[in-house]
């Protein structure tokens, strides 16, 4: 278990480039890590102890990203612009990633409930904050279907309600069903979910609203729908724009982007949105992670551990089970709903078939980086799975493709392998290799986890020592100065630790 | 049995299993409709019929490849979600092999073998049919079933006995990484496209009168019930009447006990691969030949229509894999006559949720390989 070096934190990064390889490896890099935490050591010192070691990680994580980012991107020979674009880019699937990763940390790491719908909830979200916050259908606008109208906080307020009743729904029958089968239940309600969403039965529907005016109670009825295949334009206002102007910044946003005027030459409104929507989405990440710390240490959490651990030992202790896990269930789904809104919600159009199992993959692989069960973990998984796996293989190509300019890549395998076997050429195959980097991380991600589970199924920093005694319960093992304080597991009642990670013999 | 008896006995079950009653009700309700609607015409018979028959053909293919996830499931107790994708690997070895027979000589051996990605050849075009092109399709069947149980085997030795002994949920979590890891390795490799691979018009139709019209049968649809069968028939025998088949029941019911008996738990474990992957390719191929269309997607589509199957027939039943399979297929087909068809295989995932929710055990229940 790797919760016993010390040095482990800082080094987030180089232990997976190195290549989740082996622990052997791991010595090295400890005294790299171990260094460079000293330098950072005089700062943190002024920190409370509960912020040091986990703040950093993430901190360390963070800045690891970005200098690997930035580096790059001098290397890439990219002008500010594009620096900034890139920063802004990777930090908001960072952010979004985490977000994620924290929700489905509650669900699986807190309290066992193997959920692989995770897109459908954020489809779900989505496309009702879609509905309530569109403008109202026009006839000859652009938009084929209108919405309510409602400002957006309501339609976000609305899009993370309705994700958590269909958690609701789907939790009631299906969580008392074995993890495997719970699995298979998701999994088809997500997709459940995107056939009704591409049907065209639903594309375009009247739905009545109930008012109370000063003439009195009434409906009234609007043209609103799911779009079916061709999917939904996102017609409300810069949900940005809405939030500074609704805090009364639009001034000072304008003095900004005149500030990023000087560096950046033409038109930086979109630079400095980008850049200011990743630091409100990272504000939302520390918000799950709070919510999600608390919840955790609170006696509710700790009953959301036990049954993690054993449902039957906490039903023998006379806990309600079945309600603590629909409501865990509940929470994570309502998390993952507002994941979705934040993700696609300035993108101004969504489709059906953005919402494949993949991205559900993706979270997947995101928590078991970090390591199911942990918080910190959770964060750091989202950010090195959004950096390096996610965005890294594109990155990668445009690195390749300014170094060796590409105009003619084989449009498929056959034109591309052919000149490798016949005249030993193997220019071709690289070239469609680079071209296919989209299919070809998704094969590398395939691999990453098959080696996690096999070599680190407790990611990095998962189910770290939880030990309720105060002396050691396993040698070698919760030794007190190595506990991190993360989710002030140190003291709580669920004893020690279950050694054998997020799989282990909890499918009964 | 006094009439009392029956009523106390009726609202007992209603006490205990709400849900049961629920589903009976609505499926009485649509067997009502579905009748009336035959006696007045409403629903003209022969389209029934040929729902019935698309259906029957949809349920022998999710069938055929349910009864190796049923197996591997039951032995090894894990559910394999890269199943789905030794399918459409399958698919696409088989139907390469076919495309090199039928084509040979006349296109881009290259474009053959990649079967026509980014549209170098058509099998349209090269006349493919059970019977313009008997050869090239019976030797695709058998390199579909010879390469996945390879695929299965390859991958079994890289990415599961490693951690054999671990959680179901670790293998779970395992076979989902296979899975994109094969998808995508085999989209990169055939290309994203789906494209037709079957010359529609070349194959013997055969349409049966049905009281007011036809039920379309082509020669590619009694080709998949003749595979199928026999390959359904060849697995029972195989568990039935050798000492293989006995083995892998025992293990199926009883891993430490059929250890302990002196069972080589191994080598059964790879026999189970082998057969369930063989299966697996095989079906890939005929569900192939049956739509006349190829996708590196198929298999993933088709993964949840066999849990549901699988799950319907109970896990380790190869004949509940079956009755589930046909279960599935024609409740996907038949779901057309109340419900828009973009929704049919929600109608399928809804039968087996309910399933799961009303009987989890599934129809055949327990050990029910025997």
């Amino acid at each position: 278990m790797s919760g016993d070096d010390g040095g482990r934190d800082a080094d987030v990064d180089a232990d997976v480039t190195a290549g989740t390889d082996d622990r052997n490896g791991n010595g090295n890099e400890n005294e790299n890590a171990g260094a460079r935490d000293a330098d950072r050591a005089g700062l943190l010192d002024r920190l409370p102890p509960a912020l040091r070691t986990d703040t950093a990680l993430i901190v360390a994580a963070l800045l690891g990203i970005y200098v690997l980012y930035v580096a790059s991107g001098v290397a890439l020979g990219y002008s500010v612009r594009g620096q900034l674009n890139a920063v802004a880019v990777v930090t908001f699937y960072v952010a979004v990633f985490a977000m994620l990763a924290l929700a489905l940390n509650l669900q699986w790491g807190y309290t066992g409930l193997f959920n692989i719908g995770i897109v459908g909830f954020m489809a779900v979200g989505i496309y009702t904050m879609a509905i309530v916050s569109k403008q109202v259908y026009a006839p000859g606008s652009a938009a084929s279907v209108g919405g309510l109208g409602a400002p957006i906080w309501v339609g976000m307020l609305a899009g993370t309600a309705v994700a958590a009743i269909l958690g609701l729904i789907v939790a009631l029958p299906a969580l008392r069903l074995r993890a495997d089968y719970l699995a298979i239940v998701t999994i088809a309600m997500s997709e459940i979910v995107r056939f009704t969403l591409l049907s065209n039965a639903f594309e375009s529907f009247r739905l009545p609203v109930p008012y109370v005016s000063t003439a009195g109670v009434g409906t009234v009825t609007y043209r609103v729908g799911l779009g079916g295949g061709s999917g939904v334009i996102l017609d409300f206002r810069d949900p940005l724009a809405a939030f500074v102007g609704a805090v009364g910044l639009t001034g000072p946003y304008g003095a900004l982007v005149d500030l990023f005027g000087r560096v950046i030459e033409a038109n930086p409104r979109p630079v400095v949105d980008g850049l200011v929507y990743g630091v409100v989405l990272l504000a939302f990440v520390a918000g799950y992670y709070w919510l999600l710390s608390r919840t955790g240490k609170s006696p509710f959490g700790r009953v959301l551990k036990a049954i993690r651990e054993d449902e039957d030992v906490a039903g023998a202790l006379g806990k309600d089970t079945r309600a603590f896990k629909v409501k865990a269930f509940m929470l994570g789904c309502a998390l993952m709903g507002l994941g979705g809104i934040l993700w696609f919600m300035r993108q101004g159009a969504i489709t059906p078939n953005t919402y494949r199992p993949r991205l559900t993959f993706f979270v997947w692989i995101a928590l078991i980086i970090g390591g199911a069960g942990s918080n910190t973990g959770s964060v750091v998984g989202g950010a090195i799975f959004a950096a390096l796996l996610y965005q890294g293989p594109l990155y990668l190509k445009n690195l390749v493709n300014t170094v060796v300019p590409v105009s003619n890549a084989p449009g498929s395998f056959g034109p591309a392998v052919a000149p490798l076997i016949g005249r030993l050429d193997p220019v071709p195959f690289l070239l469609y290799t680079v071209d296919s980097v989209r299919q070809l991380q998704l094969v590398i991600m395939g691999v990453v986890l098959v080696v996690l589970m096999h070599r680190r199924p407790d990611g990095l920093l998962g189910y770290r020592t939880e030990a309720a005694a105060s002396i050691p319960l396993r040698l070698g093992r919760a030794t007190p100065g190595a506990e991190g304080p993360e989710h002030g597991d140190g003291t709580d009642g669920t004893g020690g630790a279950d050694p054998e990670g997020p799989g282990g013999g909890r499918d009964g | 049995m006094s009439l009392a008896e029956t009523y106390s006995r009726g609202r007992r079950l209603a006490v205990e299993n709400p849900f049961a009653v629920v589903v009976s009700v609505v499926v009485a309700a649509l067997a009502v409709d579905l009748i009336a609607g035959l006696a007045t015409g409403r629903i003209p018979v022969s389209r029934v019929g040929s729902l019935v028959w698309d259906g029957l053909m949809r349920g022998l293919v999710i069938g055929l490849a349910g009864i190796g996830l049923s197996m591997t499931y039951s032995i090894l107790n894990f559910a394999n979600f890269a199943h789905g994708d030794y399918i459409t690997g399958g698919a696409f070895a088989g139907w390469a092999t076919t495309y090199l027979i039928a084509g040979l000589g006349r296109a881009d051996v290259g474009a053959l073998l990649l079967v026509g990605a980014g549209g170098s050849v058509f099998g349209g075009a090269l006349g493919i049919g059970i019977t313009t092109t008997p050869v090239a399709v019976v030797a695709g069947v058998v390199v579909a079933g010879v390469t996945t149980l390879a695929i299965a085997l390859l991958v079994d030795r890289l990415a599961f006995r490693p951690i054999r002994d671990s959680g179901g949920i670790t293998l779970l979590i395992t076979s989902i990484g296979v899975a994109f890891a094969l998808r995508y390795l085999i989209q990169f490799v055939f290309g994203p496209s789906t494209r037709g691979t079957t010359d529609a018009a070349a194959v013997p139709k055969f349409p049966l009168y049905l009281i007011d019209g036809y039920v379309r049968v082509d020669a590619h649809d009694l080709a998949l019930l003749v595979i199928a069968g026999g390959l359904m028939l060849g697995v029972h025998l195989l568990l039935q009447r050798t000492k293989l088949g006995k083995a892998m029941r025992a293990m199926s019911d009883n891993r430490d006990l059929a250890r302990i008996t002196g069972i080589p738990a191994e080598r059964v474990v790879t026999a189970t691969w082998a057969t369930g992957g063989g299966l697996a390719g095989v079906a890939g191929y005929v569900l192939v030949l049956w739509k006349g269309t190829i996708s590196f997607n198929d298999g993933w589509l088709l993964l949840l229509l066999i849990f549901a199957a699988v799950i319907l027939g109970g896990i380790g039943s190869i004949y509940g894999a079956i009755a589930g399979g046909v279960i599935i297929g024609l409740t996907y087909s038949l779901s057309v006559l109340w419900i828009p068809s973009a929704f049919a295989r929600a109608a399928a995932f809804i039968v087996m949720i309910v399933i799961l929710l009303v009987r989890p055990q599934g129809l055949f229940a327990g050990r029910a390989t025997s």
